[in-house]
């Protein structure tokens, strides 16, 4: 099966963005990636053994995580895995917000850095040609 | 300092985004090459917020989608460098959820603040260090191209 790499696990796996490796289920798989490339072990699974929280595993289109055998699910040639860290994020709470509202507004007040600046002078070309 | 580089239609587009969600926080994923000063954006693509419950302050994009992005990445030759948010009415400047919830070890944070409506200011930051244990934002230059 192929398992594409993520972006930033690349550095630990030679650089590669796939990976190809002989395997009858998902956590064999998982073993052959490592074993190939150790210095992935330690982003993918804990020292318990069990993969991170963060780290997603999609066999072709599904999440392993909802697979009736999850990583003990059987595998063929023609599959993929692809691992996918999460992402998300987000600004201050509400509640916070009012301890803060001074700089919020803005954006304004912070003092900006030369790259700031750059983005600003290309934002005003921009708006007067709009 | 690493230099992410863009050109201004994809800067234009990023801070657009986080207008039209306005007041929500928009998200979306950058697609690039690697170069020796930092990544290379060569365009972006909107993703949708899971975070319903909470969209005013929170975004999540789905890993399915990731998963979706990351293979139209690859059949292009490119690579997913980054992700962007809005900050609506909030500076532009990481919070500790950007922090804890982002997990793209070297990859690129660009925030725009969004007040009242208006895209106002748009950083960006890496998300440096080489574990999960010890990453760490670093800003970084934001060069935008004609």
């Amino acid at each position: 099966m192929t398992i594409y790499i993520p972006t930033p696990l690349r550095i630990f796996a030679a650089g590669k963005d796939a990976v190809e490796v002989q395997a009858a289920t998902i956590a064999s798989a998982l073993d052959e990636l490592t074993h190939a490339h150790p210095e992935l072990r330690k982003h993918l699974f804990t020292s318990e053994g069990k993969v991170r929280a963060f780290v997603n595993l999609y066999l072709n289109d599904e999440d392993v995580r909802y697979l009736p055998a999850r990583e003990a699910t059987a595998i063929s040639p023609a599959d993929t895995l692809s691992i996918i860290p999460s992402i998300a994020g987000g600004g201050q709470a509400r509640e916070a917000r009012a301890a803060t509202a001074q700089r919020c507004n803005g954006a304004r007040t912070e003092k900006p850095n030369a790259a700031v600046l750059l983005i600003r002078r290309a934002a005003r070309t921009a708006n007067k040609k709009h | 300092m690493s230099v992410l580089r863009l050109n201004k239609a994809v800067f234009n587009a990023i801070r657009a985004h986080g207008q039209e969600t306005y007041p929500h926080e928009c998200c979306g994923v950058l697609l690039g090459r690697s170069t020796p000063e930092g990544w290379s954006i060569n365009s972006s693509i909107k993703a949708g917020n899971t975070r319903t419950d909470s969209a005013h302050n929170r975004y999540q994009i789905s890993p399915g989608e990731l998963v979706k992005i990351e293979r139209e990445a690859l059949k292009r030759g490119l690579s997913i460098c980054g992700f962007y948010h809005s900050h609506p009415d909030h500076p532009a400047q990481w919070s500790q959820t950007d922090l804890a919830e982002a997990h793209w070890l070297g990859c690129s944070c660009v925030i725009t603040a969004v007040a009242q409506g208006n895209a106002v200011l748009t950083n960006s930051f890496l998300r440096a260090g080489e574990t999960e244990e010890s990453k760490r934002f670093q800003p970084e230059s934001v060069e935008v191209s004609e």
